[in-house]
């Protein structure tokens, strides 16, 4: 089966991303497929490249992108819920005049078309939460 | 039939009691994160959970191992681990937070 999920809450403050990093291993692991992962609201805080966890902990944003290129999931990080959390990309710099860009690897910003289209091409989507 | 997940505590929200009222017969209740604390024995959510027949109840091994209730889950409720949660969702027409 195909699945996509959408997550509405920050690493580390919620529990939702973890729940969600959890769940789509186990799917992956039963041969089911991850269509696409919706970051939406604070959820665009697992899209930070620059996040730094402890060496006695996990690094949810790092975990979220080694999955993406190992499975080739897409993920999406909602446009105007990224821009001002200072979640962004190369053309949104360039656009806003920032001097860097965080994006995680694997993830794009992109508008909520992304997860109309996901609930189309998927047959279950799992909403996580904050 | 829908899966329904909730992740908050009776103790700290009304989510799971507002999930129970509208869930429809037939459909099944996965407690996840804090939702694990509804089915703490004694309780007056797992009385009620006890007390109600035509509903699935389900929780995540995981979750409750974190939170230490492995001993204290009321018997009406199926441990589920994480390929479980997976299993749950394909059974199930479509997938309902509450949170």
């Amino acid at each position: 089966m195909k699945f996509s999920l959408v997550i509405l809450g920050a690493p580390y403050s919620r529990q939702a991303s973890a729940t969600a990093l959890r769940f789509a291993k186990a799917a992956i692991n039963k041969d089911h497929s991850i269509e696409r992962v919706f970051f939406f609201d604070d959820g665009v805080y697992n899209s930070n490249a620059l996040t730094v966890a402890p060496q006695d902990e996990t690094n949810i944003p790092e975990e979220w992108s080694l999955l993406s290129t190992s499975h080739n999931i897409d993920m999406i990080a909602c446009v105007s819920s990224a821009l001002k959390r200072g979640i962004i990309d190369q053309t949104e710099a360039k656009r806003y005049e920032k001097e860097a860009a965080n994006i995680s690897e694997g993830t794009e910003i992109s508008g909520l078309g992304q997860l109309v289209e996901a609930t189309l091409l998927s047959d279950r989507v799992i909403t996580f939460g904050s | 039939m829908i899966l329904h997940t909730v992740n908050k505590s009776p103790f700290e929200s009304n989510t799971f009691l507002e999930c129970l009222e509208l869930c429809d017969h037939g459909s099944s209740i996965l407690l996840i994160e804090d939702g694990i604390y509804a089915a703490k024995k004694n309780t007056p959510s797992a009385n009620k959970i006890e007390s109600i027949s035509g509903i699935k109840f389900y929780a995540l091994s995981a979750d409750i191992e974190a939170r230490g209730l492995d001993e204290n889950i009321s018997s009406a409720i199926t441990v589920v681990d994480d390929a479980g949660f997976v299993d749950l969702v394909t059974q199930h027409q479509s997938v309902s937070s509450w949170f």
